[in-house]
């Protein structure tokens, strides 16, 4: 198998409130052999509120991202469920609107660029799971997380709408039961927990206006997990991560009870299996301490 | 011709009366279904063949009168339009099925739609405008303008994505998904004359700017209407029309603009601040225990995007929104 190779676009969390993403994004690559080309000139991609402003700027700008990762000639691959949702919904509105795609370049023309809808957009969690299986990760894992009880926590962005989201990988995902977050828990050697809230939002984007809608779905999942007896979630999104790790107090007055769950990246999760030192993985810049390994 | 095939399905089925009940319990049945059936069929032959006095409301059968809209393991759904056998190989073959709301029951699948129809009657949901009543020729809209409606007509009000809402369930005053989606059928309609209804859904609480942007009322929706679209529709208007207020939500919007212009990632402390004002002292708890942890990024240490002023040239030229 020749190596594989992706243009990496990390979003904003990655480099500033959730180091332990990039960190550990790095780290899983390097033992995978996945080679990553930094997407250094992207922007944000309006993390979904952008739009609500002015939509064609984020169209613009979203296709700017992508258009650096045409020029590479690679899958882009993002490692944040919202700006997966974000760039596949801008790419997807493209493909399908010549109109609004000559609009689109004809402003990026300005600055020398071109969207031509040439590569694909994937979330690591699918580039791992389509790209090298599922059956290659098992192999490679020396450090089962065998004596652990894992809740799996997918985020929004990555299954809903689910017509979107399954552009993006071979296998298709169902909102309401998905399965590769549990596939990737129970190939690194843990056992993934059924709970009614792991396909459910955690309120991240209504965090700063609705603070108490925010909290409660944030308190919801956390002790959703607690009561299936998982001894740390795992989430292949960096913004519900900041939800579940940082804000498990505030969550827990919102619903009156006390809440606290380690919670990891899935990047964090693949790295502790196939050997990665743990701080090379980022966990000490958790809120909730990670304290098992 | 197809022959049918049948599968044997284990049937949970949620069961209260508000008049005798104390709690809700569930009643099992086995039964056959086969690939012809709806997930109404099921009810029917439930009520039909097991228990004449389990309730559910139904009509027209024909996925137009939104009547038999229930929840299937916990995912909304309209019964005469959903087939049993798309369910069977989502869930598997033990069904669990509820009422859209399970604190709203009265008997069985029914259930108390009081506040959908509040919600729904709050955003004005009609053209308000100034018609002449002996006009000299028709009001003619054109097939552009009509276009711009985006099919929010098609709404059969059924609840699914009401009850689907997770912010719904937590927010007595959000009017929900299927009241922002009639609100911007009338906004959006050339006819219409009614500045208030624009206002009223970007109210905080109220309004759209409480969207968790989850994607839950696109998924279910059985028109697929696509509630969520509008609800970005309702959000860009409010800045076209000049109705948007100076609050938390419309400013972290904005914010990521500014954000990008400046630095092209984005500068999350300064978002923040932008966003809330003297509100960010409420966020000092959180915000030392992330410093502690290394998570929040000094000013001086803010990343930046290489080729910033192709950034700068885009947001320039490609603005179409002003606030």
């Amino acid at each position: 198998m020749s190596k594989l190779k992706y243009a990496l676009f990390t979003g904003c969390t990655a480099k500033q409130s959730t180091p332990e993403q990039y960190m550990s994004t790095m780290a899983v690559a390097k033992k995978l052999g996945i080679e990553l080309v930094e997407l250094v000139e992207a922007s944000c991609c309006g993390a979904s509120h952008l739009q609500d402003y002015d939509e064609f700027l984020s169209l613009v700008l979203n296709a700017r991202n992508i258009a650096y990762a045409e020029k590479h000639g690679l899958t882009m691959v993002t490692i944040c469920n919202t700006c997966q949702l974000n760039t596949a919904m801008t790419k997807h509105k493209l493909d399908n609107d010549p109109e609004l795609k000559a609009k689109v370049n004809e402003k990026l023309a300005e600055v020398g660029l071109e969207y031509k809808g040439t590569s694909k957009i994937t979330h690591f969690l699918y580039a791992i799971i389509d790209d090298i299986g599922l059956d290659k990760i098992k192999e490679m894992v020396v450090k089962p997380l065998s004596q652990f009880n894992i809740a799996p926590f997918y985020g929004c962005h990555n299954i809903r709408p689910s017509e979107l989201a399954n552009e993006g990988h071979k296998t298709p995902e169902s909102p309401y039961r998905p399965t590769s977050l549990d596939d990737l828990i129970i190939a690194c050697g843990g056992e993934a927990v059924d709970y009614e809230e792991k396909n459910k939002c955690c309120g991240f984007h209504v965090e700063l206006q609705a603070p108490k809608t925010a909290a409660v779905l944030t308190g919801n999942a956390i002790a959703g997990a607690m009561d299936n007896n998982a001894d740390m979630m795992v989430t292949p999104c960096p913004l519900c991560h900041l939800k579940l790790d940082t804000q498990a107090e505030h969550a827990g007055e919102a619903i009156g009870r006390e809440l606290e769950m380690p919670v990891l990246h899935m990047q964090q999760m693949v790295g502790l299996a196939l050997g990665c030192d743990p701080k090379e993985l980022g966990l000490q810049h958790h809120v909730v301490d990670v304290n098992f390994v | 011709m197809s022959t049918i095939e049948t599968k044997k399905v284990k049937f949970k089925v949620f069961r209260f009366n508000a008049d005798e009940d104390y709690l809700p319990y569930y009643d099992e049945y086995d039964m056959d279904v086969t690939s012809e059936d709806v997930v109404l069929d099921v009810l029917n032959r439930i009520k039909w063949e097991h228990d004449g006095s389990f309730s559910y409301r139904r009509s027209c059968r024909h996925g137009i009168c939104g009547a038999c809209a229930i929840k299937v393991n916990g995912r909304s759904t309209l019964a005469c339009k959903e087939r049993m056998f798309d369910m069977v190989e989502l869930f598997g073959e033990e069904l669990t099925l509820d009422p859209l709301s399970q604190k709203r029951a009265i008997k069985d699948m029914i259930i108390d739609k009081g506040d959908f129809w509040e919600k729904h009657a709050a955003v004005t949901p009609y053209l308000v405008a100034d018609i002449e009543e002996e006009p000299e020729s028709e009001n003619i809209v054109s097939p552009e303008d009509e276009h711009k409606l985006l099919d929010a007509d098609l709404c059969i009000q059924c609840g699914a994505c009401h009850y689907a809402c997770p912010v719904v369930e937590i927010n007595e005053e959000y009017f929900g998904p299927a009241a922002f989606a009639a609100a911007y059928r009338f906004s959006a309609d050339v006819r219409d004359e009614d500045k208030e209804r624009l206002k009223n859904v970007n109210k905080m609480g109220q309004g759209v700017w409480d969207c968790v942007k989850c994607f839950e009322c696109a998924e279910v929706c059985p028109k697929e209407i696509n509630p969520i679209e509008k609800i970005t529709k309702l959000h860009q208007m409010a800045f076209q029309e000049g109705v948007a207020e100076n609050n938390v939500a419309v400013r972290h919007a904005v914010g990521f603009k500014k954000s990008i212009q400046k630095r092209g990632v984005l500068d999350e402390g300064g978002l923040v601040l932008y966003s809330e004002g003297c509100g960010i002292v409420k966020h000092v708890p959180v915000a030392l225990k992330m410093f502690k942890k290394g998570k929040i990024a000094l000013p001086w240490n803010i990343p930046t995007s290489e080729n910033m002023d192709e950034i700068k040239k885009l947001v320039k030229s490609s603005s179409t929104a002003k606030f």
